[in-house]
């Protein structure tokens, strides 16, 4: 077993909190030290807002867990700097193959467009992303307290009360705001009494984690009904460090306890990988799911993030990396808010925003679960003869859906966005839209936003730099005659344009020329200012 | 935009419902819905227009006996 599972990444400390005699105020407390928490604390870092993080544990979390980080993911955790070392470390995958009872019935690639900072996806153990982001928050000065468990959340019109209890006793902590990024199980939700409403799938999934020394390739193999799991699914995908990770779908009358036991475990993998791949178990987990998200994510001042907002089947891996663009989402925000530069409505749009993004999400997981599992006698009927028409003919294969991979969602109907004045620009880019990546100056696109509001102007003039009543809008100038991918993917059939840039890299309002009432009215919009 | 053609529309129909027939002759239950399955996925992929396809469906599910 692998020794990150047993070292404390932020051991317990007793914290000067813990000494004096009022609650310690703080401006913001995240609860949680997984992906989703730490990411935030790093991103409020970065927009000059303290925060702590406090978590009831002291170590990754255990088992590779989420293991795909969608192309999304790799440009926030940029934003955040921490985007090379999981490039790095990752396993980058482009071909899949999908397998019917015993035969390949056909392989994808997912040729990404070229021009783009990162891969369409990497494969990299969650507890590696865990500590990529732990070393960037340290960098940071930011505080982690392990072994730091809210027992209550009393929450004020004017703060919030917590009380934390600690090895050495409870203490207590008054918070302007809260971030619950404490996970599908979330305790602060529960100690809430808030709702947690959805779809519950009647199903069992075995995940196994093997390091073995096989010559599978670096694909992603899919069977559906195969010989050696009859009826069910299997998934196969490699991770770092020569472990792969398979899942088997068992169905929903088994014995948890039983089918865990190695005894029982192995043979099954034995029967997938063949009798004579030496392989070694690494970690084991049966996981049910569902599909389910609360009815709203802000609570006054308290706010959910990731999986304790929203939950998904992992189908197309739309848990971690839908976390990560909800931190994408509320760190401006919350900073802006905090920073006195936009009303705390700014934050119900956080609420909007991502409820859109949790419902696109469990609508494709759902989707992909009624199309793995079918679930009455005709819905198996139609899934088979599509896969069987899928060997033969190429019509048939975008109906096949073993997960709708990750993509960011576009905040189409937003009350941020301003106009869309550019006309005969490109569709992908329009307000709302997460930016696409392009080649530009000696490096890409993307690494010139973020954090702040950016006015790009393509072809044509836009100031250095605007004051807009304390927001500093940066200006940035892009000569396309260098950059075609950049005139392809802002410009498409017009000459030149201006675009407004939120500091999520998300399109706000695009326009033909720089007029300087109309991006500061834009900006305006963008900050929640009531129109 | 093209409509559903509810009206007749199949030269030789009888033909064509001799040859429907034909083609499940000799199957099983199961090997006759899957294939009455792939025909529908092909004959819906030729037609490829969202707004026919849902017409149909509403057409199909409108003109059977009430469930």
């Amino acid at each position: 077993m692998n020794k990150i599972f047993e070292t404390p990444l932020y051991p317990y400390a007793r914290s000067v909190d813990q000494q004096t005699a009022e609650p310690a105020a703080h401006k913001v407390v995240i609860i949680g030290a997984g992906p989703v928490g730490l990411a935030m604390a790093v991103d409020l870092k970065q927009q000059g807002i303290d925060s702590i993080i406090l978590d009831d544990n002291d170590k990754v979390s255990f088992g590779s867990r989420a293991i795909c980080f969608a192309k999304r993911t790799l440009e926030i955790a940029d934003r955040l700097g921490f985007g090379d070392p999981l490039v790095e470390k990752g396993v980058v995958w482009n071909l899949g193959k999908v397998f019917f009872d015993d035969r390949k019935v056909y392989e994808f690639n997912l040729l990404p467009e070229d021009g783009h900072k990162r891969p369409a996806f990497i494969n990299l153990q969650q507890y590696y992303f865990e500590e990529y982001l732990v070393n960037r928050a340290r960098a940071l000065n930011i505080d982690i307290r392990g072994r730091s468990r809210v027992s209550a959340v009393e929450p004020h019109d004017s703060h919030v009360d917590l009380t934390v209890e600690t090895p050495d006793g409870p203490y207590h902590i008054a918070a302007d705001w809260v971030i619950a990024c404490d996970g599908a199980g979330s305790p602060t939700r529960s100690m809430m009494g808030l709702d947690f409403v959805g779809r519950v799938f009647e199903d069992n999934f075995l995940i196994a984690d093997v390091t073995m020394d096989a010559e599978f390739p670096t694909e992603r193999w899919f069977w559906f009904d195969p010989p050696f799991n009859r009826g069910q699914s299997a998934l196969l995908h490699k991770q770092p460090d020569g472990v792969w990770r398979i899942d088997l779908q068992l169905g929903w009358d088994i014995d948890k306890e039983e089918e865990k036991k190695p005894e029982n475990v192995i043979p099954r993998l034995k029967a997938m990988l063949g009798d004579d791949v030496a392989f070694e178990l690494e970690w084991v987990s049966i996981y049910t799911f569902q599909c389910r998200r609360m009815e709203k994510f802000r609570h006054g001042r308290v706010l959910f993030a990731g999986d304790s907002a929203h939950q998904v089947s992992p189908f197309g891996a739309r848990g971690a990396n839908s976390g990560l663009q909800d931190v994408d989402n509320l760190g401006w925000k919350l900073a802006h808010v905090i920073h006195g530069t936009a009303p705390e409505t700014l934050l119900d749009t956080y609420d909007v925003e991502r409820i859109h993004g949790a419902d696109e999400n469990i609508l494709n997981s759902s989707r992909s679960t009624d199309f793995i599992t079918p679930k009455s006698e005709t819905s198996r009927i139609f899934r088979d003869a599509v896969l069987d028409l899928s060997e033969h003919h190429p019509f048939a294969r975008p109906l096949v859906n073993s997960g709708r991979l990750s993509m960011p969602c576009s905040y189409d109907a937003s009350g941020l966005n301003g106009v869309d004045a550019l006309t005969g620009a490109p569709h992908r880019s329009r307000p709302g839209s997460p930016c696409p990546d392009a080649p530009f100056m000696d490096g890409y696109f993307l690494s010139n936003l973020g954090g702040k509001f950016v006015v790009v102007g393509l072809n044509t003039d836009v100031p250095d730099q605007l004051d807009i009543d304390g927001v500093r809008v940066k200006g940035l100038h892009v000569d396309t005659a260098h950059y075609p991918l950049m005139a392809e993917r802002y410009l498409g059939a017009v000459a030149a344009g201006v675009y407004l840039i939120r500091p999520d890299q998300h399109v706000t309002a695009r326009w033909s020329e720089f007029d300087q009432a109309a991006v500061v009215a834009a900006v305006k919009t963008a900050l929640g200012a009531a129109v | 935009m093209s409509r559903l053609t509810l009206s007749p529309n199949i030269q030789g129909a009888d033909d064509f419902y001799a040859n429907l027939l034909a083609a499940h002759e000799g199957l099983t239950k199961a090997q006759s819905d899957a294939l009455n399955a792939r025909l529908i996925l092909i004959l819906a992929n030729h037609i490829g227009d969202r707004a026919v396809l849902d017409a149909a469906i509403d057409a199909a599910k409108s003109a059977g006996p009430k469930p």
